[in-house]
């Protein structure tokens, strides 16, 4: 990597960022309480948001706040929450040897595919992509034209899932 | 400004972007014990007594006073700065059994959506000043920000460890999920034919002649049939985002006490308490922006009447006319919360999931349908279909959601002392003992 | 945004990608797995943006055509993703609930009932 493309704001931004996602990372997985994993999640969810931001991609990190941040973490908590409210002791966890191992396992896992992966990737360091390619009218005119197929599909598939939640969610009718 | 052109261009940005951020805040800061004190005076006059009158009162015998000042009330102008005091000299009690660090972290996640719904609002037409970013997915911003008013009171509830708090946090989350599909459906009808997700786009469109055919008359949203039932929508999704009355279901104080901030005293009282005026405020001040034309003050395009010394007039007192608009929302929002009754929960979901989200779903059609006949045969016919569409709409909006289905479930929940049948029965013959159970 | 090489963003996906499969292994909570499910998803969405930013000539398959469309497509299984992540959300807790429903109790050890 040549030392003199790097420039110190975006790299000091990107290292707080990228530090804040890491350790919310690690929070989700450590915390013994469900509702502070959900919150490290939420945090994670954000800085990846931003991060997004940084690769001009911001059609697709305010989707992810509306999305991950707005929808999805809110029904994590609702159902953590509700499950509390049935019974509190239902969340006590057991720490045992799980830990170290897993713990080993992703050691490793992280040393193999960064010593395998990451090397030959260090040549790029220019970005190709033009300035405007994450921007509401790129990503909907792509969507509307090259993407509409799996576009319907993917309706479809949200429509049954609401369809499903829905059928589990009833309670059965005597 | 000689130092400031020395600095660093990226220190620049940065200290353009704060002064920015300083020139949306402080007015906002300033304003909310306004909004308290106008609650509290205009909510006194509707219900016909006489509210906070007294603080602030100057004393009957100073001589240092002129004489038309002594003894002279001001509408009690300064019960707002009384309450802050008691706020924050009273005691703070936190409770032995909650989870301290949600617990105190809490009140500050209510209080940020609030402020950071401003964040691309446009107070006026100069483009250095405001916004404090014109992104390019403004009203999408704008959606995600709101959506993150939930974790505050959530949180609240969960980390008060208390049973009613807990249920007022739950109430919240599924009122705000619910409201807000509906919000992001009334705001895409407006992006879709405004064809920019930029606020200040929005702003400059409504600018443009009424139906692209009146010329002395602004465009404002709220003036075209889509836009004036996308507008209802919002207004009730509005006020269901900000937890007022009558959506204030989860600091219900008969059912819940108090709901969420049941166990906040204070100071952290008074943070909960200044996010939703400050969130009043800025949501008053979205509605303005998307629909009434932004910092325009009357729908009239002053040049095309012969009048450009008023447009320049207006242009420049700018903020005083958006400040006057946020002044009328709230208005609203106190008036709303005067008249209406808390609805129950059921009613609350069958409002938001089968009344407002079919309407704004099936305005978003006629945006769509309006759009396409305007290519194809001219602006008359787009209105024309426009009209048609929006009355079909309501028609199957009558029709199947508030047809004899939904009126039989209105009558299976009503409370009847009295069967009319049976009495009827009963007063023809006298009816069998039932056997004792 | 120019300084920052692609590594950096990969590697801060491959750590969360990493850290959502120890969680899936060590934590016994349903909910919890399901959200650490959801971490090494935004992981691989990190990835993807990632490349479709910096977008290594190398990772361009013949005949996809322009550069445009090649940067889009990045994008574009981003979008999927999440649709993806938004409907198996309103399932799994669906199905989650219905089993708090049933047992009283969802620590993912104790679910064996099919284990004959």
């Amino acid at each position: 990597m040549n030392t003199s493309q790097l420039n110190i704001p975006d790299t000091v931004f990107f290292a707080v960022l990228a530090g804040i996602a890491a350790l919310a990372a690690i929070g989700v997985v450590a915390f013994p309480n469900a509702v502070r994993s959900a919150l490290c999640l939420v945090v994670n969810f954000f800085m990846l948001a931003f991060l997004y931001f940084t690769l001009n991609c911001e059609m697709l990190g305010i989707t992810q706040i509306v999305v991950y941040t707005g929808a999805i973490m809110v029904l994590f908590l609702f159902v953590i929450m509700l499950l509390n409210l049935g019974s509190p002791q239902a969340f006590f966890e057991r720490r045992d040897l799980k830990w170290i191992g897993g713990g080993l396992f992703g050691l490793g896992l992280l040393v193999v595919v960064g010593s395998q992966v990451l090397p030959p990737l260090l040549k790029f360091t220019q970005v190709r992509a033009e300035a405007t390619f994450g921007s509401p009218q790129s990503v909907g005119l792509s969507l509307f034209s090259d993407y509409l197929y799996p576009f319907e599909i993917v309706s479809v598939l949200l429509l049954i899932g609401i369809v499903g939640s829905i059928l589990l969610a009833k309670r059965r009718i005597e | 400004m000689g130092w400031y052109h020395h600095l660093n261009p990226v220190l620049q940005d940065v200290l353009n972007a704060l002064g920015r951020v300083l020139l949306f805040l402080v007015p906002v800061l300033l304003l909310v014990p306004g909004c308290i004190w106008w609650e509290r005076r205009f909510l006194s006059w509707m219900q016909d007594r006489i509210g906070p009158n007294r603080v602030g009162t100057l004393p009957k015998n100073a001589k240092w006073l002129p004489g038309f000042l002594r003894g002279r009330s001001f509408f009690g102008l300064l019960q707002p700065i009384a309450d802050g005091v008691k706020l924050f000299i009273k005691e703070d009690i936190t409770p032995a059994t909650i989870d301290r660090a949600i617990y105190f972290f809490a009140p500050a996640v209510a209080l940020f959506p609030a402020f950071a719904l401003g964040g691309v609002m446009p107070w006026g037409p100069y483009r250095n000043l405001t916004p404090i970013a014109d992104v390019n997915v403004g009203v999408l911003y704008m959606l995600a920000v709101s959506s993150l008013g939930v974790y505050g009171i959530v949180l609240a509830g969960y980390a008060s460890n208390n049973k009613y708090s807990l249920m007022g946090g739950l109430r919240s989350s599924a009122q705000l999920i619910s409201y807000e599909l509906a919000m992001g459906m009334s705001l895409a009808c407006i992006v879709l034919a405004n064809a920019s997700l930029k606020l200040t786009d929005m702003v400059d469109a409504q600018m443009q002649p009424l139906w692209g055919a009146v010329p002395f008359l602004q465009n404002w949203f709220i003036l075209t049939p889509f836009g004036f039932v996308s507008a209802c929508v919002f207004l009730i999704c509005m006020v269901a985002e900000t937890n007022r009355a009558p959506f204030d279901l989860p600091e219900a104080e008969n059912e819940l006490i108090a709901g969420y901030h049941t166990e906040y005293s204070s100071m952290k009282f008074a943070v909960f308490f200044m996010g939703e005026y400050a969130a009043m405020f800025v949501f008053s001040g979205v509605f303005a922006t998307v629909f009434l034309g932004g910092w325009n003050p009357l729908p009239i395009r002053w040049a095309t009447i012969g009048a450009p010394g008023v447009q320049h007039f207006v242009e420049l007192t700018a903020p005083i006319w958006f400040l006057l608009k946020c002044a009328i929302g709230i208005t609203v929002y106190i008036w709303i919360r005067a008249t209406l009754p808390r609805l129950r929960y059921d009613q609350l979901m069958a409002l938001g999931w089968k009344s407002l989200l079919p309407l704004a779903t099936g305005n978003f059609i006629v945006v769509a349908l309006w759009i396409m006949a305007t290519r194809l045969y001219g602006a008359g016919a787009g209105w024309g279909v426009s009209v048609l569409a929006l009355i079909l709409v309501f028609g199957i909006y009558k029709a199947f959601l508030q047809g004899p289905k939904a009126k039989n479930e209105l009558v299976r929940r009503q409370v009847r002392l009295v069967d009319p049948a049976r009495s009827t029965a009963a007063l023809a013959k006298p009816e069998p003992e039932a056997p004792a159970l | 945004m120019n300084g920052v090489p692609l590594v950096a963003y990969l590697g801060l996906g491959l750590f969360m990608f990493t850290c959502g499969v120890v969680g899936v292994i060590i934590r016994r909570n349903p909910i919890v797995i399901f959200m650490c499910i959801e971490l090494m998803l935004n992981a691989v969405n990190l990835t993807f943006l990632a490349f479709a930013r910096y977008m290594p000539a190398k990772m361009i398959a013949p005949g996809v055509g322009p550069l445009h469309s090649a940067t889009m497509s990045g994008q574009m299984m981003v979008i999927f993703v999440m649709a993806v992540a938004a409907a198996e959300v309103a399932v799994g807790l669906g199905i989650i609930m219905a089993i708090f429903r049933l047992r009283n109790n969802v620590d993912i050890d104790e679910m064996n009932l099919l284990r004959g």
